[in-house]
Formats: C-alpha cells, structure tokens, sequence
C-alpha cells in the first residue's frame, strides 16, 4: 500500500533521438482507486507518457510512484508497483506457455517456481482463463491473448493499472467481457484510448493529449463533448 | 501444415509423451547413431529398426501411416543421390542411403510427435546446450508464426496491387527488397517491445525456467530399455 | 542445401558435429557475456525474421523466382557473432521441428550454413569495405556465402563416398554458383532498402589487426572445397598426381599405420574401429572449431 497520490508527474519533458519533443511539459496526478482516461490524436504522446510511469523511458522533470522516484535504484520496487498492459498482446506475451508466460514476473522477481506457479494459477483465474494453463500463446485468440496479458500483469499485484489500447483486436462480445473483467478489478487505472465507450465505462475522469502536453482535464463526458471525440456524433457537430 | 500436425500430435497424452524430453532425446541420438553406423547391407537390422519405431508409435498413439507418410518429405533428395549411385554402380550405398534417411527422419518424427518443442528445449538447455542459444530458440519458435503471418500479409498486399512480372527489372527486384527490408525493421520494432515487455513485467538479466524437469526412475527404465533395444540390434546380439 | 541423416559417413558427421556444437557452445557463451541483455529477444526475433523473409519471393527470370537465404544480410546487421548463433538456432529448429536437414547432420549443416557462410561474407565485406567497393563487398559477401556452404556440402557428401557422377556435380555448381549470384543481388538489394529506411541498421565492420589470416581462411575454404570435390568427381586424376609426386605412399602410411593397430584389436567389431575413427576426427575437429569461434568472436570485440 502507498499514500496519496499514487502517481505525481511533474513537467516531464522526453525528446526523440532524432530532436522531435514527444512530451512537452506533462504535469499529473492519480489518487488510488481512481481511473482516468488518456484521449487524444494519434501522436500526442499518450504511449510516450505510459512508458515514463514505470521507468521505460525516462525524461526530464520528475515522475513518482508512491512516493518513490523514477530512477535506476527504484526501479523493480515500481515495476512490481505499475502494472503495464501494453497495445500488442503478442509483444507481450513471450513464453512459451500460457502458465510460464504468467509465472514470468514473479520468477524474475525471485519466487520460487512453486510459489510463482501458484500465483500465476491464482491470476488466470481471476481473469477466467484457469484452462489455458498448458496452451501456447499463438493458439489463443485475441481476447484470450488480452486475458492473459492482463493476468501477466495481475500476478504482481500491481496498486495501478496501465492499459494501452486495451480493446485493439477485440470484436464487440470480447470488448464487453474486457469492460466487465476491468470494472471488477480494485486497482486504480490509466487508460490511453480511442474507444469513448471504454472511456466512459470505466473511467470519471479524462486528461486530453495534444502534441505532447495535457491540454485539458476533467469529466470524460465533457471533454469528448468540447473535443468531438464521440465517433458517433461527427454527423451532429 | 506440417508443424502444425505435429503439435496436434505433441500434445496428445501417452505414456510415450509423459516421458521426461530428455529421456527421448539422448535415445533419438542413440537410436540414430545406430542406424548411421549400421552395414550398407544390414537388411535385418534395418527391418528390426523400423519395428521399435512401429512399436513406440503405437504406443505413443500417433497415426502410424501420417508418421510413414511425412517422413516422405527427405524421399526425393534421397532418392536423387540414391538412383546416382546406383547408376554408379554402388547398389549397397544407394538402397542404404535411403533407408537410413528415411528410418532417421521417421524417429526424428516420432520424437517431436511425442514432445512438445517447449519441452524440448527446456530438454536441450538440461542436456547442455548453451543458455543463450535455447533463448534464442524459445524466442525464435514463439515469433515464427507472428512474423510469418505478417509477411503473408505483405506478400498478398503485394499481389493484390499486380504482379510484378511485367514490371522493369529495377522495380521487380526493388518491391520486393523494401518489402523484406520492412519485414526487417517490423522486427526489430517488435524486438524491442518485446523485450520493453519484458522489462515491465521485472526481467532481470535471465528467463527463470518454470517447471523443471524430473528424471523419475519410470523415465531411467523406458530409456533403458529402449537404448537396450537399440544396442542389441546394432551389435547383433 | 540442408543434408539428411543417412548420407554422411561416422567420421564427416561425428568430426562437424563435433566441430560444430563446441563452436556453437563457445559462440553461446561470448553473446551472452558480450552483448546487451536486450539482444537475446531480439537475436531470435531476428531468426524469426530470416524464417519469414524466405516467403518472400523475388521473381528472378521467365517465371522462376528465388528467395533471400539471409546469412550475409544478418551478418551485415547483427554483427557476425551473432548472426552466426541465430543461423545455428534456425538449422536446429529446421532439424527439429521442420526436419528439415539431419539431426545427426545438424553440425555438418551448422559448419556449412552458419559458420562457414557467416564468415566469409563477414570477411568480404570487411576487406572490401575498406578498398571503397563497399557494396562489391556486401554483393560477395552474399555471392559466396552460399557459394561456400553449398560447396561445402557437396565435398562432405563426396567425403562420406557419395558418387555424384561429374555431369550432376558440374550441373550442382552451376546451379550454386547461380543462387550465389541471386543471393549477393538480393542482399545488396535489401540492405539498400534498409539504409533507406534507417541507415543505423546496417554496422560498419571493425577495422581488422589481420587481413591476411582472413584471406587465407576464405581461400584455404575454397581451396579445401575444391579439392574435395575433383577427389570425389574424378578421383583418378588426384591420385595420379598424388602417384606423380610420391605423396600417395607417404599418405598411406600417414593414415593407415595409427589405426591400423586399433582396427586389428577391434577386429571383431569394425563398426567400433569406425567410431574410433570418428573420434580421432572429432578431436582434430574440435581444435580447427575452436580456432574458427575464437575468429569470429574477435571479430565482434575488434
């Protein structure tokens, strides 16, 4: 457990290597048990901004996870504490078993393979996927591949969720089982998406993406009303 | 297609699979050593070869003519040297050129039919191959079919804008080179989210293998026995 | 050209299987002590990558069309260390899984295939680099990796006493040396493309301390390869020079005295004498592999 706020980003800046600014001064706050959605173009640095919270890449200005810095020393203490589910299930799923790939964080971590087996059983169940133990991960579909990812991240028994795209391959019925696995789960959440239905299922509040800095925050419903983000109401605008 | 089958295969329950891969794997290599060291003209040995093989397909469950069938696939460049030398006059080396290479295809089958790859390499890493190398395998066999797939995509997107066939020459060998060059950079993209997803998920320096291996004394008494078998055939006994 | 099992004899197979393993464990061992923690995912996503770019095809002439092999491009990407390992991890999955090529044939295949092949387009591209004929080099480089590893498998199967008729051989090299040439345009190709996308991924070789060892090394391959395959295609004429020079009496005493002892011994059992055989190659072999890692690795520190 941590104190407030769980995350506390304070202008952070990231250039690319080639001088393009990707964040421009980004300031943020997330208290526990809230979730927030991250809209805004493609480009705006949603996923730039997603891979500063548990150290991927590092910028200027200060980023803290509970309290602790984004830096070298703190760096597994974080990446136990800032559960990252990333757009491409297929990157993130690398072992060869669906059990293994599960059991990958805890063993890194040092926990016996019994104890990390255990665990990992625990996690796929939570996500009902408890059959799909002995299965390669190229034989799942991409809600299962989904599924699994998240059980991959659960096992660490994050305190914050990051979800990039969660719902990119995924038909409607397998969106609605995402939507309803994500709304069980306790911890606090950050969701970068184009998908205003995702938005407005999980998330109360909303921080708006353009060109590298948080150009507005608020309630999800007002800010896809003042930025048109409603894919259905281009017609009414 | 083929390797497809295969794992079909490799996943069945017997006996035969539940063996330790290790087991298996040292008396494939006894088995094949065997069959390569034997007389041109061993008829018998030959015939008493291809019965143990009948036998632990039988007792592995795997269709005893798929088996038969697919070891086919070194058939026509055995049967290519093989007819050479038999028009040079060598009848011995050519009848014995293929049927060693057809026996040692058949159990090379009967080994991956009967073991899942996963465990395999886990069998090869226990056997002493180096760490770094059955890595690369795992990593290699789980993004196979992800690259693969993509550069199917690439080559009916191709298509469908035309064949080259009648296009300048400079073009006809260029669309093709940017398309591996692409493939080439999706990849090493995907390398590098890979191991970002990795690096989330805690990796510190090494996979930690998961579910370890035990050679039980059911294990040590199938390879016994079966190396046994090979050894008295081999030596005439 | 990936061998079966069933064509070598004991001593070609046990000697490169020998060779083969010791130059892949050393090479195992150097990646993983040498190179960033991140290349181990990327070394085989990359063999993943030269699995997939084999489905590409490039129409070449009149329907026919070829595809990459991958050697050359990966040694001019990864560096020749690693380029090797990842050549070596897709033969034993080719083994494996695909039974594609012999298992017992995996270390002929690995010689052939990753670390001959590997080598000599690393060398050639090195030593032409440096003379401005950069991509004379890189088009070599491809050219004759495929040049030597299919050359190479044709004299292991002609030492194993394979009778391949001179009509089928010279057809075989012409074949070969066609691939080469499709081989050294498609890489130049692609590593053109490549450095349009990103000139970052294709490395500049290290300056070399000895040009001449490398020389030597890939004319002593040719050379080998050549002799091999005259001995096997026209095995007369080799012996009269042999005959002509007087070397065929000191040969035969050379090799037949050692094992001749063993072979009287063993008498009963001629497939042991055999195996012994195999094992005086497999040492000599390992030394040869050990010099040949020890090459390529040094390659990479430069």
């Amino acid at each position: 457990m941590c104190g407030e706020p769980l995350i506390e980003v304070v202008n952070l800046r990231f250039r690319y290597e080639d001088g393009t600014a990707a964040l421009d001064g980004v300031d943020f706050r997330l208290s526990a048990s809230e979730t927030v959605a991250l809209l805004g173009p493609n480009g705006s640095g949603k996923t730039t901004f997603l891979l500063h919270l548990n150290g991927l890449l590092q910028g200027e200005g200060e980023v803290r996870v509970c309290g602790l810095k984004v830096e070298k020393q703190n760096l597994a203490a974080i990446r136990r504490k800032v559960g990252l589910l990333f757009q491409d299930p297929d990157e993130q799923l690398f072992m060869p078993s669906v059990l293994e790939d599960v059991a990958f964080g805890p063993l890194s971590a040092g926990v016996p393979p019994e104890e990390a087996l255990r665990r990992a059983r625990q996690a796929l169940a939570q996500v009902g996927m408890a059959e799909a133990c002995d299965r390669a991960p190229y034989h799942l579909s991409a809600g299962e591949k989904r599924r699994v990812a998240l059980a991959g991240v659960l096992v660490a028994e994050p305190e914050v969720l990051i979800l990039d795209e969660p719902t990119t391959y995924l038909d409607p019925p397998g969106q609605r089982d995402l939507v309803a696995l994500l709304r069980r789960l306790p911890q606090a959440k950050i969701i970068a998406t184009h998908d205003v239905n995702l938005a407005r299922a999980l998330a109360q509040r909303a921080v708006f993406f353009e060109r590298g800095r948080i150009v507005s925050d608020g309630p999800v419903e007002e800010l896809i009303e003042r930025f048109g983000w409603d894919t259905s109401a281009a017609s009414g605008s | 297609m083929h390797h497809v089958v295969l794992e079909q295969w490799s996943r069945r329950a017997s006996r035969v699979h539940a063996l330790d891969p290790r087991a298996k794997l040292v008396v494939t290599l006894l088995l094949l050593i065997a069959i390569a060291t034997s007389p041109a003209l061993g008829g018998a040995q030959f015939a008493a070869y291809a019965g143990l093989l009948a036998a632990v397909v039988l007792a592995a469950g795997l269709p005893p003519g798929g088996v038969a069938l697919r070891a086919g696939i070194v058939l026509p460049f055995a049967g290519a040297l093989a007819v050479m030398n038999w028009l040079a006059g060598d009848v011995a080396r050519s009848v014995a050129i293929l049927l060693k290479s057809y026996l040692s295809v058949f159990a090379a089958l009967v080994l991956v039919g009967t073991t899942p790859v996963a465990r395999l390499f886990a069998g090869l890493e226990r056997l002493g191959a180096p760490r770094s190398l059955v890595l690369v395998l795992q990593f290699l066999y789980r993004y196979l079919f992800v690259i693969s797939e993509q550069a199917q995509h690439m080559r009916l997107a191709a298509q469908s804008r035309g064949a080259l066939e009648r296009a300048p020459r400079r073009t006809r060998l260029r669309a093709p080179a940017s398309a591996v060059a692409v493939l080439f950079a999706r990849s090493y993209r995907r390398a590098e989210a890979v191991y970002q997803a990795m690096l989330a998920r805690g990796f510190a320096g090494h996979v930690e293998p998961v579910a370890p291996l035990r050679l039980a004394g059911k294990d040590l008494l199938a390879a016994g026995a079966a190396s046994g078998a090979i050894l008295a055939i081999r030596l005439g006994l | 050209m990936h061998i079966p099992d069933g064509f070598l004899s004991t001593p070609v197979w046990a000697g490169l299987g020998a060779a083969g393993l010791s130059a892949v464990g050393l090479l195992g061992r150097r990646v993983q002590r040498e190179l960033a923690e991140s290349a181990v995912p990327r070394l085989g996503v990359m063999g993943a990558f030269v699995f997939a770019a084999q489905m590409i095809n490039f129409p070449i002439a009149a329907g026919t069309s070829g595809h990459l092999v991958g050697s050359a491009l990966l040694t001019y990407t990864l560096g020749p260390a690693p380029a090797a390992l990842v050549m070596s991890a897709v033969l034993v999955l080719q083994a494996l899984v695909f039974q594609d090529g012999g298992i017992l044939a995996l270390g002929a295949n690995v010689v052939n295939m990753a670390l001959a092949a590997v080598l000599v387009a690393h060398l050639c591209y090195r030593y032409l680099e440096r003379s401005q004929l950069r991509g004379a080099g890189m088009f070599a480089g491809g050219a004759l990796s495929v040049l030597v590893a299919g050359g190479l498998a044709l004299a292991e199967l002609g030492l194993s006493g394979v009778r391949i008729p001179p009509a089928i051989l010279g057809l075989s090299l012409g074949l070969l040396a066609v691939n080469g040439l499709i081989e050294g345009a498609l890489t130049l190709a692609v590593v053109r493309a490549l450095e349009r996308l990103s000139p970052g991924w294709v490395r500049k070789p290290e300056a070399e301390a000895r040009p001449a060892l490398g020389i030597l090394l890939i004319a002593g391959l040719l050379l080998v390869t050549a002799g091999v395959l005259v001995a096997s295609a026209a095995p007369d004429s080799l012996e009269w020079l042999a005959e002509e020079v007087g070397l065929a009496e000191r040969a035969r005493h050379l090799f037949e005295t050692p094992l001749a002892d063993y072979q009287a011994r063993f008498i009963a059992w001629p497939w042991l004498a055999q195996a012994t055989a195999g094992l005086a190659g497999l040492a000599a072999a390992f030394a040869l592999s050990v010099s040949l890692g020890r090459l390529l690795i040094r390659r990479r520190r430069g």
